[in-house]
């Protein structure tokens, strides 16, 4: 039965059949396909879900509880050095959480892959909360650092147009009364904003030196290793939490797309 | 086929010259509402007026935005289209030419005017007119863009500013930076962001278009 969710979402979405024999990019993406059976990823994804959750929990407990209390403070910086175990992790996350978000979009609007829509709208609202941590803590850090909460700096205004670009492709997702409709708008949002990121980054790095002298930027300078392996754990730990949410959102959504198809089933036999 | 809808959309925007003068007059609005919140020393003025220039016809582009595919996906034309074998994105296309000619032409008559009350210099005005010759076309597909994806959404005027805020920010930079007086590079720059945008346009509306048929 969960081979073919064919109720609950509109024509394209889960109703849409694979054809595997017919599809000429067979070679290519056989393997895309086989994992896009939504039977096969709940199957796959009831695994990996602990397997993410759990030692993702404990990962990132390791690694904060290192970069927070145990490591040296940083010679220049101090204390405030240590937000960076948090900083860096979401900040990666949120920028390969848009490079996934992307991909799940073309996928999903090229092959009509339920699952890949899915997975967009299981990744965005994460991706986002990312790119927010990455700015709050990134703005913690600045104010004893650069004695400023924000600076307009390239990097964060980067950031900050990218939250801007997740915050654009969740409204979008849920503005719409046919259930169809809000995916396929925010998948080829979000692939126009995969094109153009390269272009927003780009240019404000041109106009962060157009305007150069007011920012101060990080410094170049290494990392001690007493430094850099709470950073590097806390990393794997956070990569772990996000699959690890991505993954339970989106089971959670494969099972409310039954539980209304099965609730609309119902009316129909009892009407 | 291009050449007869946009005869009918230039068409349309024609009988509605009033609604279509809206923008206009409200890129001159927020151009005049500037020296009320930064007072009036001539200085900062001439030093922020490109700039200002720049963010009210970013303002003034998200107003139509809702009007563009509303009507036609309400009564019908676009499945119109579609039944005719009609490619969405020669639709597209065909209505960011005359979206621009409509919204961009006007405008481009109006930044004289609010460049004067911020006492732009000659040289300055023709470099901020140039500047807006180059980015209105990416502005105006962006804008395309934006109301194919949300036409029929809730809210879907709101949900414009959001959509076209972050992919905007390039023509912003180069277009203030042109206009400000950075250089060749920053009207190379400005007309590659455009081209950019006016290619892509077309093909992410014309998908926002049949999502939007269902």
């Amino acid at each position: 039965m969960a081979a073919k969710p064919t109720e609950g979402e509109g024509p394209g979405a889960l109703g849409t059949q694979y054809r595997l024999g017919s599809d000429p990019h067979i070679y290519v993406t056989k393997h895309m396909h086989r994992f896009a059976n939504p039977a096969r990823f709940l199957r796959i994804a009831g695994v990996a879900t602990p397997l993410t959750l759990w030692p993702g929990l404990a990962i990132t407990a390791l690694g904060l509880a290192w970069g927070l209390f145990y490591a040296p403070p940083d010679y220049l910086q101090g204390d405030s050095a240590r937000i960076m175990d948090v900083h860096v992790p979401a900040a990666i996350l949120a920028e390969l959480g848009y490079a996934g978000l992307a991909v799940a979009a073309a996928v999903g609007l090229v092959w009509k892959h339920p699952l890949a829509e899915v997975a967009a709208r299981a990744l965005a609202p994460v991706g986002a909360v990312f790119a927010a941590v990455c700015l709050i803590t990134g703005s913690l850090w600045g104010q004893p650092t650069w004695g400023t909460w924000w600076v307009w700096d390239a990097r964060l205004t980067s950031m900050l147009v990218l939250f801007f670009l997740y915050l654009g492709v969740i409204a979008l997702s849920n503005a719409f009364d046919e259930p169809g409709r809000g995916a396929k708008s925010a998948a080829i949002l979000a692939i126009v904003g995969a094109i153009n990121l390269p272009i927003i980054k780009y240019s404000v790095d041109w106009w962060n030196t157009l305007h150069q002298g007011a920012s101060i930027t990080l410094t170049g300078s290494t990392i001690a290793p007493a430094l850099l392996w709470p950073l590097g754990i806390s990393a794997l730990g956070f990569s772990l939490l996000f699959a690890a949410t991505v993954l339970m959102r989106m089971r959670a959504e494969i099972a409310q797309t039954r539980v209304r198809a099965r609730a609309r089933r119902m009316a129909e036999a009892f009407a | 086929m291009f050449r007869l809808l946009l005869a009918r959309d230039l068409a349309l925007a024609r009988g509605r010259a009033g609604a279509a003068a809206l923008p206009v007059v409200f890129f001159l609005l927020v151009a005049v509402t500037f020296p009320f919140a930064l007072g009036p020393d001539a200085r900062v003025l001439a030093k922020v007026g490109a700039g200002v220039v720049w963010v009210a016809a970013l303002l003034a582009a998200l107003l139509p935005i809702p009007t563009l595919f509303e009507a036609d996906r309400a009564d019908g034309t676009l499945d119109q289209y579609a039944a005719r074998a009609i490619p969405a994105e020669i639709v597209a296309a065909a209505r960011w030419m005359a979206h621009w000619i409509a919204f961009a032409v006007p405008l481009l008559v109006a930044a004289p005017l609010a460049a004067l009350l911020f006492g732009l210099s000659a040289p300055a005005i023709a470099r901020l007119e140039l500047a807006l010759l180059l980015g209105t076309p990416g502005l105006a597909s962006l804008a395309v863009v934006a109301a194919a994806l949300t036409t029929g959404a809730r809210e879907g005027g709101m949900l414009a500013g959001l959509l076209v805020f972050p992919l905007g920010v390039p023509l912003l930079i180069f277009g203030a930076g042109a206009a400000g007086g950075s250089g060749a590079g920053a009207f190379k720059l400005l007309g590659a962001a455009t081209l950019i945008l006016v290619a892509m346009g077309p093909f992410a509306a014309g998908a926002g278009i049949r999502a939007a048929r269902g």
